[in-house]
């Protein structure tokens, strides 16, 4: 399979296999009028199978999105063809409207222009919860 | 601006100094009668309440203060949907403290975002009543003369209780506690307060679905009321409401100086009769809130006073 080489852009590798498509939604790729590749399930020595997303164009993404869906990608930021930086992800302490509170108790169900807020209280069970009302994140 | 949302917001040294200001308003009301002339204490209650609300009023009347207030949540601006940080935001302009009580989770960490007065959540669904516990803290002091080495049985709705959620945290803090958590099946403890507050931490705690086993080994029985507000289902509430009524004939295994605490208002989960029992500690409950709350108001307010 050939995709052309990224010029000005970034490539997220080593993104667990099946959830380079969690990451495309959740990075709102879909709504950037940029060339984007997905590639699932590559073949990796390290991983035995992994997912790939190539961005050619440098816009905005967020690394907290990254590292919330999986810190152990790595993000390479291309520019002029030539790897400038080469970036670890880690799970982010917050996360802010990225998520959303599922609680319909919490105060954000009913008051819309509140931001989602979720902080990461158990880094070893991967879980965050909701600032306002507690609520794990599903 | 330092708020109380959450009983964890203050540390043990905090409460600990909470209860003695409390003591010593006690001891000498009239060394205190006076203390905040021209103050505004503002009472926000969005859901209904009676006494979380009036104690709020007489602690701050009996400082010497004053209150204002809304009638109720219908007649406020929230029913033409004003948001808590616009309410809030208004109401500090005309009070020095707010104490709001709101039916959703999380409404008063907004208020104290948005306030440039002290919040003081008086309940924000089944998430938080912090003075409630203070409230019950006292209570313990006072009864058992401290916190160590307690077996604490909390009964009923431990899954919407808010008070039961923040007197675990509360407790987890103090040496030697032990729990013993009394529910039906479907109205346990949740999972992350037995995983994040006892076991973490390895806090002995056993759950069982009978109270009349449990009661032998007690020092402190918490009772407490399922609460039809909190259930999307009326069924559900009909099924689990009177699971657990407690009568002189089940007290009769108990210890002769068990205490039996309630954060009210009950509704037929303990027996009129034991009102008269020794053992029962539910009204000096209510009046202990007060003289907390009286001290908490007179800590917040030093405090936002020593930041101007």
């Amino acid at each position: 399979m050939y995709i052309d080489s990224v010029r000005n852009g970034m490539v997220i590798d080593h993104i667990s296999a099946g959830y380079g498509m969690k990451l495309y939604d959740l990075l709102g790729l879909d709504d950037q009028d940029v060339s984007v590749a997905i590639i699932k399930n590559v073949s990796s020595r390290k991983m035995g199978k992994k997912d790939i997303i190539k961005i050619d164009a440098d816009i905005p993404i967020s690394l907290d999105v990254i590292g919330y869906v999986d810190p152990g990608a790595t993000v390479n930021i291309i520019k002029n063809g030539e790897l400038v930086e080469k970036k670890a992800m880690a799970l982010p302490a917050e996360l802010c409207n990225v998520l959303r509170c599922k609680n319909p108790r919490c105060i954000t169900s009913t008051e819309q222009e509140l931001p989602h807020i979720f902080r990461l209280t158990d880094p070893e069970h991967k879980v965050y919860r909701c600032v306002w009302c507690e609520t794990k994140a599903e | 601006m330092r708020s109380l949302i959450d009983i964890l917001d203050l540390s043990v040294a905090e409460i600990e100094e909470l209860m003695d200001l409390a003591e010593d308003i006690i001891a000498h009301p009239d060394a205190y009668a006076h203390r905040l002339a021209g103050k505004k204490l503002a009472t926000l209650f969005f859901e209904p309440s009676t006494r979380t609300r009036m104690s709020f009023e007489a602690a701050m009347y009996e400082l010497g203060g004053n209150v204002i207030s809304m009638s109720s949540a219908a007649s406020s601006s929230a029913s033409k949907g004003e948001s808590v940080a616009d309410t809030v935001k208004t109401v500090s302009c005309y009070a020095d403290i707010i104490a709001m009580r709101h039916p959703k989770e999380g409404a008063a960490l907004v208020a104290s975002k948005n306030a440039s007065v002290p919040v003081i959540n008086a309940g924000d669904g089944g998430h938080c009543h912090p003075t409630q516990t203070l409230a019950d803290l006292l209570t313990i002091k006072r009864e058992k003369g401290g916190f160590s080495n307690l077996t604490v049985g909390l009964c009923g709705d431990l899954k919407f209780g808010r008070t039961v959620h923040s007197l675990i945290q509360a407790l987890a803090r103090y040496e030697g506690v032990r729990f013993v958590l009394i529910s039906p099946e479907e109205l346990k403890v949740p999972s992350y307060v037995k995983r994040d507050v006892l076991a973490c931490r390895g806090i002995p705690y056993e759950q069982t679905t009978d109270l009349g086993s449990a009661l032998p080994s007690l020092d402190i029985l918490y009772m407490t009321r399922v609460q039809r507000e909190r259930f999307f289902n009326e069924e559900d509430y009909l099924r689990l409401k009177d699971r657990y009524v407690l009568t002189p004939e089940k007290l009769k295994d108990a210890k002769p100086d068990l205490s039996i605490m309630h954060p009210l208002p009950r509704v037929n989960e303990i027996s009129v009769a034991i009102d008269e029992d020794k053992r029962a500690c539910y009204f000096k409950q209510v009046k202990y809130g007060k003289y907390m709350r009286m001290a908490l108001i007179l800590k917040l307010l030093k405090e936002a006073e020593d930041v101007h």
